[in-house]
Order: C-alpha cells, then structure tokens, then sequence
C-alpha cells in the first residue's frame, strides 16, 4: 500500500529523517514507535506532503507521491489525524464531518444550492458510528479531549480514505478512553478494510493492536518486523530500556 | 423567539429602504443611496475577512477599478450603462484574478501587505494616466445611466431623477446581496469557512486551499467592481482616491464596526459608519480622531462588533428567560 | 547633466534621505521583529517628535545647544508615549488576532494625526539648524549642508550602536532570540512582557530622534507621518521584516533608488516604489537580509 524509500529530511543541519526506508503493508495495522525526537512526526508530514524531502521517494499505491501537495493526496485516499487535535473548533460537530464529506463529495465548487441539509444522513451516521450523534450541534471546542480525538477520527474517515495516519491517536486519554479507542479503531479497519499506520507512545496500544511495527530512532529505522521480532531486537531493547535517554 | 426568526428582516428593511424618497428630501435620498453603496462593497470584502479569513488591506483597488471602467466606458464610448455594469464587475475580476493568484502564495502579513501593495500601484495608474483617466483631478461629469423608462412607470414614474437612480442602485444591491448570501450558504461557502477555521485541515480533506482562496478573492473583487461602478455614478465622477489606501481602511473599519462574524454585520457597519461621519462632521472637523476613538472602543469592548453585541445580548436574554 | 558633482549632489541627497528613513524604519523593525506588530502608528510618532522638536524649541528660546536638548527630549517624550500607549492598551489585545492590533495602531494614526491639528493647527513650521551645523561643505562646485552630512555620518553610529546593544548585551540577545522565535523565548522563562514594552519603548524613541532631527530640513506638517509611514513600510519589505542590518541596507538602496529615478523617470517614482515592494513580497518576502521567522 505505502512504500516509503530512503527518505531523508534535513533541517537548517539538523537530520530528522535519515534515510528511512519501509513498507507499510495493504489491510494491515502498522505502527511506527521510537522515543521522543525519533523524527515520527516529521515522518507523517514527509508522507502527506506537508514537507518536502530533500531526497527519497513515497509510493503510495504504485503512485509516486513524492512532493504531491497535502490535497492532493488527501484525495487520492490517505487520511490523516495530527498530534495537536486537529478539527475546526469553532464549528459545531456535524459541521466538522460535513465539511469533509463536501470536501470528498465533489460538490466543493457548487456555489449556487443551499449546503445545510448535504450530507445530513452520512454525517449522522459517521457521528453514530464513533458515538457522537448526541453531540452534533455542539460546538467542537466544547467536547472532551478523548471526544475531540474521536471527531478528528471522523473527520478523516469521511473522506472515505484506503489508507489512515494517525499521529499519537490516544495521547492525553484515560485508560479506558484508551481501551475504546483501540476497540473502535480495529473495527473500523475491519469494516472499510483500511490500512492503518499510527504512531503512538504508549506500547501498551502499540503491542495490542500492531501486526507490523517500525522502530526510529534518531531519523534511522532500526528495526521493522512483526511484534516478536521487534521486541527481541537487540538494538531496540538497547534504545528502550538500554540507555534511556 | 422563534416567530422573530421566521420573520424575513432583509426584505422588510429592503422594502423600508425604496420608500425613503417619500420623504421628499434630497439629502435623506443621498444618504440612503451612499449607504446602500458601500454596504455592498463591506460585504464584499466581509467575503474574504470574515468568510475566508484573509485581511486585505487593499481592497479598494476593485472598488476604484470598477468605478473607472463603469465610468470611462459610459462617458467615453457612450456604452449603455447594463454593459458598462457588467464590464466594471469583469474588469474588477480580471484584475483580482491577476493580483490574487501572487496574494494567496503568500501568509498573513505578508498577504495584507503585498494587497496594499498592488492597491497603491493602482492608484497610482489612475493618478498618473492623465489621457484615460483624467489623471489627479479625476474623471468628471460621469453621465447618469438613462431612466427615462422609469417615467412611464406606476407610482413612482413622477420621482426625481436621483429617486430614481436611488431605485435602480438598491435594486442592484439587493440583488447582489442575494447573489452573496446564497453564495456563502452553498458548499463553496462551506469550505471557505473551513479555510478560515483551519487551513491545515482544511488542505487535509482534500481542500486546495490556494484555489479556493484565489476564488473568493475573485468573487470579492467583482462585487466591489460593481460596487464601486454605482458610486462613481453616484458620485457624478470618479477619483484616484477611491482605491486608495485610506478608501481600503474605512471599508475594512465598517466591516469591523458592523461585525464580521454575521452576513449583515458590514452593511450595519457601513450605515453606522455614514450616518455618523455625516452626524459629527456638521460639528467638528476632526472626525478622524472621532473615528480612531471608536475603533479603539470597538477593539475592546466590542470586538464582534454592532451585530456582534447585538447577537451576544440576545443570547443573553434568551438563556435568563431559559434559566 | 551626468556631471560628477551632480551625481555626487544626487547621491548624497539620497543617502541623507536613506539615513533619516533608516533611523525611523529600525524602530519599526525591531518592533515588528520582537512583537510580530506592524506599527502604523509609527509614523505619527516620527510626527509627534517632530512637533514636539519645534514646541521645546519654542519654549527653550535659543541658544547654543538648545537644538540638541530639544531632540533630545522629543525623543523621550515620544518614547514615553509608546510606553504609555504599549502598557495600557496594546497589551492587552496581545492574544488576540493580528487584525486587531493593527487596527489598533491604525486608530492610533487618526487620533495623533487630529491632535496634532488640536494642539498646533495647520501650518507648516520649522526649526532652525543648530548653529555649530548652519554652514556647508564646498566640493567640486557643489554646496553640502554641513547638517546633512552629520546626518548621513550619524545614521550607521546609530546603526553600530544599535548592533553593539542588540549583539553584546543579555537584553539583546534575548531580543535576537525574540525575533527568531517568541515561544521558545517565554518557555525559557524570558519576562516577555516587559521584553515587549522595552522594545516599543525603543522604537518609539527612534522614531521620535527621526522626527526631530528631520525637523531643519522638512517643514513639519500634518500628513507627514502618512508619507514616512509608507517609506518605512517599504524599507522594511525590502531589508527584511525583523532583520536590522537589513533596514540599514534597505534605507540606502530606497534613498538612491528615489534620487536617481526621479531623474530618470520622472512622475513613475510613486509608481516604482510599490513596484519594488510588491516585487519584493512575490519573489523574496523575507527581503534581502530577513530569515524566515518562525511565528
């Protein structure tokens, strides 16, 4: 589904990403861990186009992304949420979702018909579906943070998208927000057969969910494997639990 | 409350407006016909500030643009005023095509900055070329479109000239408020909404931010064409000033003063706005510093502006009646 | 026409313009470097010294000296009105959307643009040149004001004086590291606040000198502040918003640009200038010296 080739991001000297080469398989669940400053996050934005790389190449879908503009391949089927929730807080629930199922539908440009009642039926099942119908005319900025993760949720999945980024989907949950999400997101994979690629910190999430797991640590790719594979690796237990900082 | 809702206001004050020359003044006339003018050209620009989230500092440029090729084509080749009309609205977007496709490459300050730019070297066109423009002192004795049709009309056939060019200017204004309102309730309008909200998500739903951008600078640009095409009729000429800075700073203030978060708000702000320019300036002449005094005042108390406050004490009423 | 004393008389008319520019235009760069606010009332305070220059004259009389103690004090005066003007009412619209602290400064424009008018009405005035400065420079046939010359020597002492205060002193690091990047700067536990009032103090001081010094040579009038305003604008464009040895830079080219393109085109010169800025915010909008700052 994703294919991801030596790519390597500099910042005014600094190397974020360090020639990073992996796959990300088809209908799969992979995550991408490393400590804080592996270059994780640069890595999504590498991959949606929100920075350019100095070199390497994305392949997504036997299509070369590489420096395509974020909407673009929005469009071509990746979704994506952001560490910083990242919705239209102003606006109210159903808006948010709507906003994007307009944004998929085609009807963007129609300047002429009435937008208030497009989408009214997918919207509300979208909302349904993560457990937020009773909150559609709230205001988004007035849900909780475990909530607002959710709508951002929906916001990317109603673009209908084949393959989903999620950047730290349970960062700043509870326990048990945590076991929700984890619950709703393979089901969700299993519904719409997404490929899902996340990151995340908590390993807990990671070793429960992943069947593929990739390991950076300062912009490099140490390991990448299936869940045992990665857990016996020698280099990521020296990284992890070796010298900790 | 509800009932107050379904009552159609804008065509209400709409139908209150056309019946202003029944007072017989002139100078009410006047008023009525400046302030239905330049409500048109603040909610245009409302389009872009408070729609889109862009701050143009130049937004004048089309309002002059309009006012000079309604102007020119009418007096110089003696074009019938509705080509004219809508040539002042193309040429305006031609021109807010040209200017927005930089504009929107660049971010916020430099945005604002780069459309006083492009405002400033318009002005200076039109200062400069004397032959087609009449130069700094302006193009004069701007003819008044031809309603001698009006005369056969019922009612209001006996009206005065300027009565009647106060009609046909409110018409036009209604309709573009129509047109406007229908615009930022579409889809369109939706995503410019989005864009304002947060573009990066926005650009994330698969929403070229660029594109849109450069639409509603567009869009914004023709209603101030057409906006600035009355005035300079209105005016009985047209002047370099009319896409000069000061011009794009007292838009942007009724727009402010009005609210830019509700489709009314800048035409509130620009009746407000003449009312009381016209109010103070028969006592004082230092309406500017009246003017700068209110702005601060809006700043911060009011800064969701008139309909702004009017709003948020409403919502206050409604939930001590609640409570 | 191309004679060398012209060109010479040309060039050094337009340096003495870039050096009164530069000297108002830092303050607004710095002020938009550290409080990422574009300052349109920058040019009233440059009014604002300027009348204040001709009202301490008036009050001083003359004699030797009074010339200096009368900019001087304009400048402090001007200065303590951006302190009064920064605490009591900018601050307070710090967290809200740039839109409004630049309106803010816009309203700032109207009022100080009509109090002037208040308080010294309509006509033009003047202050004499100190007398140390009254006399001129012959070379090559031409006459250069000794005062122009001092003018265009002060301009780069202000420049190193600026540079030594903002590169070898804590304050000035701290303000470097401002421009740069704000949040860091408060994350570092850096009093952000009083950073602020401090730098539009400063600024406010600079346009103030600016407008008191220029007082000799321009007549001081209304609409003066709307006219310096511009030039300043477009200084700052092209140096770089933030960047100070880019003011500098930009102050020298606009000067010799506006000498010499009046010569050769004439009547296009309002035209150039935005031109040029507009150019300049197309192809480089970080200017010629400005790096890319970080919000």
């Amino acid at each position: 589904m994703l294919d991801v080739q030596e790519i390597r991001k500099t910042f005014s000297g600094f190397t974020a990403v360090d020639g990073v080469t992996f796959t990300v398989p088809a209908q799969g669940i992979t995550a991408v861990i490393g400590p804080n400053g592996a270059g994780k996050s640069t890595l999504f934005n590498l991959l949606t186009g929100h920075i350019r790389a100095d070199s390497g190449r994305v392949t997504f879908q036997d299509t070369d992304i590489t420096g395509t503009a974020p909407h673009t391949i929005c469009r071509m089927g990746v979704g994506r949420s952001f560490q910083h929730t990242n919705i239209f807080r102003k606006l109210t629930v159903f808006e948010n979702v709507q906003a994007a199922l307009i944004a998929h539908g085609g009807q963007a440009g129609a300047f002429w018909s009435r937008a208030d009642r497009l989408y009214r039926d997918e919207a509300m099942k979208l909302l349904a579906s993560l457990g937020l119908a009773g909150q559609a005319a709230d205001v988004a900025d007035s849900l909780s943070h475990g909530n607002q993760k959710q709508l951002e949720l929906g916001v990317a999945l109603a673009s209908d998208p084949k393959l989903l980024l999620l950047d730290e989907p349970t960062a700043g949950m509870s326990a048990s927000e945590t076991r929700d999400t984890i619950r709703l997101l393979e089901r969700i994979v299993a519904d719409r057969k997404l490929t899902l690629l996340f990151t995340e910190h908590d390993m807990d999430v990671v070793f429960s969910i992943a069947q593929k797991i990739a390991v950076l640590h300062q912009g490099k790719l140490i390991a990448e494997g299936s869940p045992t594979e990665v857990r016996n690796d020698a280099e990521v237990r020296r990284v992890y639990l070796g010298g900790r900082h | 409350m509800n009932a107050l809702n379904r009552i159609p206001w804008a065509t209400l004050v709409f139908i209150a407006a056309a019946c202003v020359p029944l007072f017989g003044s002139r100078f009410y006339t006047y008023l009525a016909t400046d302030i239905a003018i330049l409500a048109l050209f603040a909610a245009s620009l409302n389009l872009l500030l408070g729609y889109t989230g862009l701050v143009s500092f130049g937004h004048a440029a089309y309002f002059g643009i309009g006012a000079y090729t309604c102007a020119i084509l009418m007096k110089t080749y003696g074009v019938y005023f509705p080509l004219a009309f809508l040539a002042a609205g193309a040429m305006a977007a031609a021109f807010a095509l040209v200017f927005g496709a930089f504009c929107v490459r660049s971010s916020k300050i430099y945005f604002a900055m780069l459309t006083l730019a492009f405002a400033q070297i318009v002005w200076a066109i039109c200062f400069k070329w004397n032959s087609v423009t009449g130069g700094e002192q302006g193009f004069s004795n701007v003819p008044y479109p031809n309603l001698d049709w009006m005369a056969s009309l019922p009612f209001i056939g006996g009206w005065r000239a300027t009565d009647h060019f106060y009609l046909l200017v409110l018409l036009l204004i209604a309709i573009g408020f129509a047109a406007l309102r229908r615009i930022v309730q579409s889809p369109f309008g939706r995503m410019l909404t989005a864009i304002r909200e947060n573009p990066e998500r926005a650009e994330f739903i698969g929403i070229n931010v660029r594109k849109y951008q450069l639409a509603a600078f567009v869009v914004a640009g023709t209603f101030a064409g057409w906006a600035g095409a009355l005035f300079g009729l209105f005016n009985r000429g047209v002047f370099p000033d009319f896409a000069y800075w000061s011009k794009s700073a007292e838009v942007l203030i009724m727009t402010i003063l009005g609210g830019m978060g509700h489709f009314w708000g800048p035409a509130v702000g620009a009746a407000t706005l003449i009312l009381l320019n016209h109010q103070i300036t028969s006592y004082t002449t230092y309406w500017p510093f009246i003017l700068g005094s209110i702005l601060i005042v809006l700043l911060f108390v009011f800064p969701g502006g008139l309909v702004g406050a009017l709003h948020a004490g409403v919502q206050r009423l409604r939930r001590g009646r609640d409570a | 026409m191309l004679e060398p004393s012209f060109i010479l008389a040309q060039a050094l008319s337009g340096l003495t313009a870039a050096m009164f520019l530069f000297i108002v235009a830092s303050g607004l760069s710095l002020i938009f470097g550290v409080l990422r606010v574009l300052n349109f009332a920058h040019g009233s305070f440059y009014m604002v010294g300027a009348y204040m220059a001709w009202q301490i004259t008036f009050w001083l009389g003359s004699f030797t000296g009074s010339f200096w103690i009368a900019v001087l004090g304009s400048a402090v005066a001007v200065a303590i009105l951006g302190g009064i003007v920064e605490r009591l009412l900018l601050r307070h619209l710090y967290g809200r959307e740039e839109l409004y602290q630049l309106l803010f400064t816009y309203a700032l424009v109207l009022i100080l643009g009509d109090a002037v008018k208040m308080l010294w009405g309509t006509q033009q005035l003047g202050v004499a040149r100190p007398a140390i400065l009254s006399g001129g420079l012959e070379l090559y046939g031409i006459v250069i004001p000794h005062y122009n010359l001092f003018i265009i020597f002060l301009g780069p002492v202000i420049a190193l004086v600026c540079w030594l205060l903002l590169s070898k002193t804590g304050t000035g690091r701290m303000i470097r590291a401002a421009v740069y990047d704000r949040e860091m700067l408060s994350a570092l536990g850096a009093d952000v606040g009083k950073l602020y009032t401090l730098m539009f103090v400063a600024g406010s001081f600079l346009a103030g000198l600016g407008g008191a010094l220029v007082t000799p040579v321009r007549s001081i009038v209304p609409g003066m502040d709307v006219e310096i305003i511009v030039e300043a604008f477009i200084v700052v464009v092209i140096g770089g918003l933030g960047s100070f040895w880019g003011t500098f830079l930009g102050a020298i080219i606009f000067g010799q640009v506006l000498a010499f393109g009046i010569l050769i085109l004439p009547g296009f010169s309002i035209f150039a200038v935005f031109v040029l800025m507009a150019l300049v915010l197309i192809l480089r909008p970080e200017g010629l010296l400005g790096r890319g700052m970080k919000r």
